[in-house]
C-alpha cells in the first residue's frame, strides 16, 4: 500500500482496527481523544463493539469482560486516565487474560497540562497497578512505527495472556506524517481454551484474580515470572544508530529517542563518536545490549522527557563500570536536538565520574533553565 | 428411593455440588438458589456468564454451574457490558451487595442501565457491607447501628439511605426494574417470577433489567436468622417498599 | 386427607439455621440435636409425622440442602 498522511491518534486507530479489533472501550482524554472519535465511526460500520464509556473506571472494565470473553480488545487514554485504569490492568494482569492498552502521554502529575511527556514510563514499566505482574510496553517514536506496533500489540497480548501497553507521548499522537497502513486482516475465530464465553459443550470456566489460599497466589505469581523470563528472552526490541564504534551511548525511547538522533547525527558531522540506542520495547527492557554496550562506550547518556526514569534501568544495566549521565525535560517539555547536541559535547569533552548521581548534575544544569 | 415422580424439589442442577460460604441463615443463598432455578427453568445454563462481585458475594462463581468472571469491587455492570457487546446471544448478569452496586460501583450501574445494555442485575439490599464484618454501607437505614456508625446512622454527618430502584427506574434505559423481599416463602415466590421476568427482558432484548432483594446479614445484624427476616418485614421494608418500579410496556406483554 | 410427604436434607448443605423450621406450616421440624453435620451443625428434620411434602422448607433454604417428595396417588386417566 502507498504512503498516505497520517494522524498519529487516527493511524493508531485504524492499525487496530485491521489488526482485528473486536472491542473497543474508551473516555475522552486530550491528547488521545481522536482515537476514541475515529473508532465511534469506524467500529459500527464493521458491526463491531464500541462503547464510550462513563469513565476510564467503566472502560478498562469493558475490556476487562471482553477480553475475559476472548476477543481483541483494547482501550486508549492519556495519563490521568491512566492511572485510573491501574486498578482494572492489575485484575487483568491477575486474570491472564489478553489486552490491549494505549497511553498518549501528557505532563503530570495531577492533571498536568496537555502537552507531550515521559513521564508515565515508571507506571507502565514498573508500577501502576497493585501486586506482582509483569506487562509489555512498546514506545514507537513516529506514526509509521505506532501503526506497525498495533498489531504487534496484540499478537504479544495474546501470545503470552499479558497486557500490552504502548506508550507514545502526545506529539506521536498529534502528529501528522506520511505512513503506509498494512492490509486489513480478517477477524479470526481464536476459540481459546480459557475465554469465558459460554459453556456450550464444555465445562464451565471461571475467569478470576483471586487465589485466596497464599500458596495458590505464590504459584500464580511464579507462573507470571517464568512467562516473563519467556518474554524477556524472545521479545527485547530496540532500533540501534551509529552504534558500532561509538565511544558515547545516547538511550532515549520515543520522541526523546528520535530527537536524539538529529542530535547524534549532527555530532557525527563533528566527529564525535556518538551513537544511538532507542528502545522499543521498554519492557522488556533491552539490559543486556546495554551491557554488552558497556564494554565498547566510554560514557552513556540518557535523554527523557521526565526526570530520569529510564535512566534507572539503564544504569541497571550498566552496574557503575562507565558513568551515565542525564537530560531530562520533564513537564511536557520536548528537548531541541541541540541541546541534546550540546549536551552530547559535554560528555564527549569531559572527565566524568563514576561515583556521582547523574541527577544532581542534571539539576544543576537545570538551573540555568527558567 | 423414592420413585421419580414422587419428587417435589431438588437441589437445581444449574447449582454446582459446592456448600456455599455464606453465615447459616443467610439469605444469599436464596437468590442464588432462585437464580439457579429461573437458568435452569430457562434452559440457559450453557449460554450464561455470571458477573461476580466484591463483597459476601465474591465466590458466586463457584455455585452456578455456569460460565462467571470476577470483577472489581463495584465494576460488574461495566465487565458484564464489556462481555455482553462481544457475545450479545449470550446471557449475562451480575450478582451485586449493596456496598459494590450502591457505593463504589454507582457510577458502573447507573451508566449501564442509562446505556440500557441488555443484562440484568441481581441486587442484593441487606443494609450493610457484609464480608467485611458489617459497616456502614449507602442503604444502611437511619439510625442502624454498625461498625462504622456505632451510635446509629447519624443522617446529619453520615447522610441518608439511597433507595436503587427508585433510581435507577428513572432512566430510560431501563426495561425491568422491581424490589422484592426474600423475608417469607410468598415473597421469595414473587422474587423468583421476578428474577424469571428480568431474565426474559434480557433474552427479549428489552433493555437493562434489575431485581433489588431485600435480604438478610444474621451475622453482622447480630441477630439470629429468623429474627432477622423480622427485621426485613418490619424495618426494611416500610424504608424499601416492594413494588414494580419500571415495567416496559413490551415486558407486560411477557407471559411468565 | 392430606397428601403425605416426606424430606431429605443434606448433611452437606445443611447449616441448622432454623428458616425451615420456623416456615414449616405443619410444625414438624427442629434440629435434629442428637446428631452433627461433619461442619459441625445440627441439621434440621422432622422429628413427627404430618409433612405433606408442601416444600416451603426448601423455599427458605438459603443451601439448597432440602430434597422434598410427596407420595403420588395414580391418576385416573381421563374418560376418552
Amino acid at each position: 500500500m502507498a504512503k498516505e498522511l497520517w494522524k498519529g491518534n487516527e493511524a493508531i486507530a485504524e492499525a487496530a482496527v485491521r489488526a482485528g479489533l473486536q472491542a473497543y472501550f474508551g473516555y475522552p482524554i486530550t491528547p488521545q481523544t481522536e482515537i476514541l472519535e475515529y473508532l465511534s465511526r469506524r467500529m459500527p460500520e464493521l458491526g463491531r463493539a464500541f462503547v464510550q464509556a462513563e469513565s476510564e473506571l467503566g472502560a478498562i472494565n469493558m475490556v476487562y469482560g471482553a477480553a475475559c470473553a476472548g476477543v481483541r480488545v483494547m482501550s486508549t487514554s492519556s495519563s490521568p486516565g491512566v492511572s485510573l485504569m491501574m486498578e482494572g490492568l492489575s485484575y487483568i494482569a491477575g486474570t491472564e487474560v489478553p489486552a490491549v492498552l494505549v497511553n498518549v502521554m501528557r505532563g503530570g502529575p495531577g492533571l498536568g497540562n496537555i502537552a507531550p511527556s515521559q513521564a508515565d514510563y515508571n507506571q507502565a514499566v514498573h508500577g501502576g497497578g497493585h501486586g506482582d505482574y509483569p506487562r509489555i510496553v512498546l514506545a514507537p517514536a513516529s506514526v509509521q512505527e505506532a501503526i506497525d506496533m498495533m498489531g504487534l500489540s496484540f499478537d504479544l497480548a495474546e501470545k503470552y495472556r499479558m497486557i500490552s501497553m504502548m506508550i507514545l507521548d502526545g506529539s506521536v499522537g498529534q502528529m501528522m506524517e506520511p505512513a503506509e497502513m498494512p492490509e486489513m486482516k480478517p477477524i479470526v475465530e481464536r476459540n481459546w481454551d480459557w475465554a469465558t464465553n459460554g459453556a456450550l459443550n464444555r465445562e464451565r470456566r471461571i475467569l478470576s484474580s483471586i487465589y485466596i489460599e497464599p500458596a495458590a497466589e505464590e504459584v500464580a505469581n511464579l507462573r507470571l515470572a517464568n512467562r516473563w523470563k519467556e518474554v524477556q528472552a524472545n521479545e527485547v526490541r530496540y532500533k540501534e544508530y551509529f552504534l558500532d564504534d561509538a565511544e558515547i551511548v545516547v538511550v532515549g525511547f520515543g520522541t526523546a529517542g528520535r530527537v536524539s538522533l538529529s542530535a547524534v547525527r549532527a555530532a557525527r558531522a563533528q566527529g564525535i563518536k556518538v551513537g544511538l540506542l532507542r528502545p522499543i520495547t521498554v519492557s522488556p527492557f533491552p539490559y543486556e545490549v546495554i551491557d554488552q554496550l558497556t564494554g565498547q562506550a566510554k560514557a552513556f547518556l540518557v535523554v527523557e522527557m521526565n526526570m530520569g526514569q529510564m535512566l534507572s534501568d539503564v544504569r541497571l544495566a550498566v552496574r557503575g563500570r562507565v558513568p551515565v549521565e542525564f537530560h531530562g525535560r520533564p513537564g511536557g517539555m520536548v528537548p531541541f536536538p541541540d541541546e541534546i547536541l550540546h549536551e552530547v559535547q559535554r560528555v564527549n569533552g569531559a572527565n566524568l565520574s563514576v561515583q556521582t548521581d547523574p541527577i544532581d548534575g542534571w539539576l544543576a544544569r537545570m538551573a540555568e533553565v527558567k | 428411593m423414592a420413585a421419580p415422580e414422587s419428587l417435589v424439589y431438588e437441589r437445581p442442577e444449574s447449582f454446582t455440588e459446592t456448600p456455599t460460604h455464606y453465615c447459616p441463615g443467610c439469605t444469599h443463598g436464596v437468590a442464588h438458589r432462585l437464580v439457579a432455578e429461573v437458568l435452569e427453568e430457562m434452559g440457559v445454563t450453557n449460554r450464561t456468564i455470571g458477573v461476580a462481585p466484591v463483597g459476601c458475594a465474591v465466590f458466586a462463581y463457584n455455585y452456578f454451574d455456569t460460565d462467571f468472571v470476577e470483577a472489581p469491587h463495584g465494576r460488574a455492570p461495566a465487565m458484564a457490558t464489556g462481555v455482553k457487546r462481544v457475545l450479545p446471544d449470550r446471557v449475562v448478569f451480575t450478582y451485586q451487595g449493596d456496598g459494590d452496586l450502591a457505593s463504589i460501583g454507582m457510577g458502573e450501574i447507573v451508566h449501564a442501565a442509562a446505556r440500557g445494555e441488555n443484562i440484568t442485575v441481581i441486587f442484593i439490599n441487606n443494609a450493610n457491607f457484609g464480608m467485611t464484618g458489617g459497616q456502614m454501607a449507602p442503604t444502611t437505614l437511619p439510625g442502624m447501628k454498625t461498625t462504622s456508625s456505632p451510635n446509629g446512622r447519624d443522617v446529619e454527618s453520615q447522610g441518608y439511605p439511597i433507595r436503587m430502584s427508585e433510581m435507577i427506574s428513572t432512566l430510560d434505559g431501563v426495561g425491568y426494574c422491581v424490589r422484592r423481599s426474600l423475608h417469607d416463602p410468598k415473597n421469595i415466590r414473587l422474587a423468583k417470577k421476578a428474577i424469571r421476568t428480568a431474565f426474559e427482558t434480557q433474552v427479549r432484548g428489552l433493555g437493562f433489567s434489575m431485581v433489588e432483594l431485600l435480604s438478610t446479614c444474621p451475622t453482622n445484624w447480630g441477630m439470629t436468622p429468623v429474627n432477622s427476616l423480622k427485621f426485613v418485614e418490619e424495618h426494611m421494608i416500610p424504608a424499601y417498599p416492594l413494588g414494580d418500579y419500571k415495567v416496559s410496556e413490551a415486558i407486560k406483554q411477557v407471559k411468565i | 386427607m392430606p397428601a403425605k410427604g416426606w424430606i431429605e436434607v443434606s448433611d452437606l448443605y445443611c447449616k441448622g439455621c432454623e428458616l425451615c423450621i420456623s416456615a414449616c406450616p405443619q410444625e414438624v421440624m427442629e434440629l435434629d440435636m442428637s446428631r452433627l453435620t461433619p461442619k459441625g451443625y445440627h441439621p434440621a428434620h422432622t422429628f413427627k409425622d404430618g409433612c405433606t411434602g408442601c416444600a416451603i422448607c426448601a423455599l427458605v433454604c438459603p443451601d439448597a440442602a432440602i430434597t422434598v417428595y410427596r407420595e403420588v396417588t395414580k391418576a385416573v386417566p381421563a374418560a376418552g
